[in-house]
């Protein structure tokens, strides 16, 4: 079945006794017991909840895996996946990841004796160098934040494949409709379901996807064990957010490409980054794969105070964290998503002060490039 | 601020905009900025949500403390806490710990290299004499989970302070309607806050509260990082169950009472757990800390047979996990909440296989006796 078809369909059957087409809240903490020894399924739920379980099992259709999780955050979502691992492990990373995931992994892993190389993951080959003897896993962000490097996943996950490590996809840029990960042979897919999968930026969840049922089993015990799961409420949201996501996606995707065109003919914007441009490195990745390129546009500015310029004047596109949702977001990574990461860190990646990203939504792509060349003229007259 | 008043006053003042008496449920991910140089209070929800801010505030201001953070469950809120210690560090715990929380030690925490040793709290100087050098912390729950037994937590939390280590108290049996551990000087409180404070069991969500700042920062750095926060509807859902903690535990209280009368005649009752009882042996240390014997307590019944009888058989107290809400619910330890415990270490810390634990709801005690009734005396 295709993947627009699944998402639409997620909830749907599971309430036999109504009929009801979406899946109820189960607003309940704990389920009555038939006997004793006996259980419908459902004790309490942090250990399962129908409406949360609708959700897990959408995100597993979705991405052909044998399992989901839904969590309360996306941070959430990962922290519970470092659970996996153990004192003295050694993880390679994506070197331009979201600024929460460095900073749990140097500020609050490190303390517990995780060690974490972060590398280039757009080029295997600095991977394979990076493998230790204590390498457990790859950790990569498909599309990178906020530098849209596009790794390539099937060659990765050989890799990790190949030394015995665990590839874990951080999906967020991309989702399900845009990179099937397990297709590729990754073992393990992450998100922010705040971002694309919820796409109206009225809820924070974290999602995972797992391949493989025994490792499915050690990723449950966590998530029962320390507790960071979705409320009800918050998973029906995010069922309801994901029935349109291939509708949203190709709007947004639509609306990126020419954002990103417009961009590039601007005088007052010296580079963008979007992999639906024929310069950018992984550009050709992503038209082989065929499912489009994202609707992420990272791009520079030639003077610093364009910035400030841009964020502020800006009428449609609000300036705040966060991507992925119906309306247009703009953000300055290098102070806001990306703040915790050091600054010569960032300057050597290229997250510097001229450079502002991009959520491009589903508002009419006249609008929001008008809207563009409004804040970008605003004080030259 | 009487209690009472608190309940209903305390926290976030009535909305200036709108005059809405009850908090608005704020559905956003994100905010909205107005400049670049300074942030506005909230960026990310997953760092600041303005429904979740004023639970965290209504929470804090019941336990006494300065800051109150929400988590997506008492789990959640346990483990976060554990997150400050580093590996090496030691932890003095009481024996029948939390089931979920046992588990979290002895697994994942474990693995990490955090070490535990379980203690008989009600007993001061087995808590002094459990303490390293690498100690960092004791982890206290009074009454505990299912056995009710006390500790002193003043002197609990004077050891601490003399030892120069932290006291941890989930005070999720008692709210801080009936216990103020901060306010007897302990460190931090943590709460099942799907329990009494939530009080309709149809939430799931923990809490953590200290008066210390920097140990709130960095509660509240991890609470941002691991980013298992508790969402915006729930939020609101917690707030509104506060507003009748005292009337709810109250009447809880006052059914649990008559019920723990009413099971002392009975002949297959062979023992009663309950601090409100003066033969109950931290009944003086209870009465000293908590303003009331709560609402859960557990009891032995004569044989097995009675006990799947009865949990089978009742049909207003729900045979369920959890406690604390509206409906009365009846567990059974052995296979619920200390299910993750091995059998051996069950056997020892003295959880039975002909023990059950009660939570009183609001039904009417005397429907809740005449359906126990029914089931004892076929």
């Amino acid at each position: 079945m295709n993947i627009a078809t699944n998402a639409a369909h997620i909830g749907l059957e599971r309430e036999s006794r109504t009929g009801a087409v979406t899946v109820p809240i189960y607003q309940t903490a704990t389920f009555r017991h038939p006997g004793l020894g006996q259980s419908t399924g459902y004790d309490y739920s942090r250990s399962g909840n129908p409406t949360r379980q609708a959700l897990e099992e959408g995100i597993a259709l979705l991405e052909g895996g044998c399992r989901g999780f839904a969590y309360a955050s996306g941070m959430a979502a990962i922290t519970s996946l470092m659970f996996l691992f153990r004192q003295g492990d050694h993880l390679i990373v994506t070197e331009d990841l979201y600024g929460g995931s460095y900073r749990l992994f140097e500020k609050l892993f490190q303390q517990f004796g995780l060690t974490f190389s972060y590398v280039d993951t757009s080029d295997a080959e600095l991977v394979r160098q990076a493998i230790r003897p204590n390498t457990r896993a790859l950790f990569v962000e498909s599309l990178t934040n906020p530098l849209l490097k596009v790794a390539d996943v099937e060659g990765l996950a050989a890799l990790c494949k190949e030394r015995g490590l665990l590839c874990i996809v951080d999906n967020t840029f991309l989702t399900p409709y845009l990179l099937r990960c397990f297709d590729l042979g990754a073992d393990i897919t992450v998100y922010s379901g705040s971002k694309y999968l919820a796409g109206h930026n009225d809820t924070v969840c974290g999602l995972v996807a797992v391949k493989d049922p025994a490792l499915a089993e050690q990723v449950y015990f966590h998530q029962n064990g320390a507790g960071a799961v979705l409320g009800p409420q918050d998973s029906w949201l995010t069922i309801r957010g994901m029935k349109t996501l291939a509708i949203r996606l190709d709007r947004q995707q639509e609306n990126a490409q020419r954002l990103a065109e417009w961009l590039t003919r601007h005088p007052e914007v010296s580079r963008v980054y979007y992999p639906g441009l024929p310069d950018h490195p992984g550009h050709d990745l992503m038209k082989q794969r065929g499912h489009g390129f994202g609707a992420m546009i990272a791009f520079e500015v030639t003077k610093p105070h364009l910035v400030n310029r841009l964020l502020m004047k800006t009428r449609l596109i609000s300036f705040a964290e966060s991507l992925g949702g119906v309306e247009s977001l703009i953000t300055f990574p290098q102070v806001q998503t990306h703040a915790d990461i050091e600054p010569e860190t960032l300057e050597r990646l290229g997250i510097n002060h001229l450079l502002l990203r991009l959520s491009v939504g589903i508002e009419d792509k006249d609008d929001l490039i008008a809207d563009l060349a409004q804040a970008f003229a605003e004080g030259d007259l | 601020m009487k209690f009472a008043t608190e309940l209903i006053h305390g926290g976030h003042p009535i909305d200036p905009e709108h005059g809405s008496l009850s908090h608005p449920i704020y559905l956003s991910s994100t905010f909205a900025q107005r400049s670049m140089d300074h942030f506005g209070r909230y960026d990310y929800a997953r760092s600041g949500n303005p429904t979740r801010e004023a639970l965290e505030e209504a929470i804090a201001g019941l336990e006494g403390g300065s800051t109150g953070l929400a988590f997506a469950s008492g789990m959640a809120a346990i483990a976060s806490t554990f997150l400050i210690f580093a590996p090496g560090d030691h932890l003095v715990v009481c024996e029948d710990v939390y089931g979920g929380t046992f588990r979290l030690l002895s697994t994942l925490f474990k693995g990490w290299g955090l070490e535990v040793t379980f203690v008989d709290a009600t007993d001061t100087a087995a808590i002094s004499g459990a303490i390293r050098p690498e100690t960092k912390a004791l982890y206290l729950e009074t009454p505990s989970n299912p056995l009710i037994k006390i500790t002193d937590l003043k002197a609990a939390a004077v050891l601490a302070k003399e030892k120069g280590i932290l006291s941890i108290v989930d005070n999720t049996f008692m709210t801080p309607y009936l216990q103020r551990p901060l306010e007897l000087g302990c460190d931090i409180v943590l709460h099942s806050g799907t329990k009494f404070l939530n009080g309709h069991s149809d939430v799931i969500c923990g809490f953590a509260v200290t008066g210390d700042p920097e140990l709130g920062r960095r509660l509240r750095f991890i609470q941002n990082a691991f980013g298992a926060v508790l969402g915006p509807q729930d939020c609101w859902l917690v707030l509104r169950g506060l507003k009748t903690l005292k009337v709810r535990m109250e009447e809880h209280q006052a059914s649990a009472k008559l019920i723990v009368s009413w099971l002392q005649g009975q002949k297959d009752v062979t023992k009663i757990y309950y601090p409100g009882l003066p033969d109950h042996p931290g009944y003086e240390t209870h009465l000293s800390q908590a303003s009331g014997p709560g609402a859960v307590l557990s009891f032995e019944l004569s044989s097995y047979e009675l006990t799947k009888r009865l949990l089978e058989g009742v049909k207003l107290s729900a045979f369920a996990v959890s406690l604390g809400g509206v409906e009365s619910i009846l567990s059974y330890p052995a296979k619920m909440s200390h299910a993750s415990m091995p059998a051996a270490e069950r056997e020892l810390r003295g959880i039975k296989d002909t023990l059950v634990r009660l939570s009183v709801g609001l039904e009417a005690p005397e429907d809740l006796i005449a359906d126990m009734d029914r089931m004892m005396s076929q």
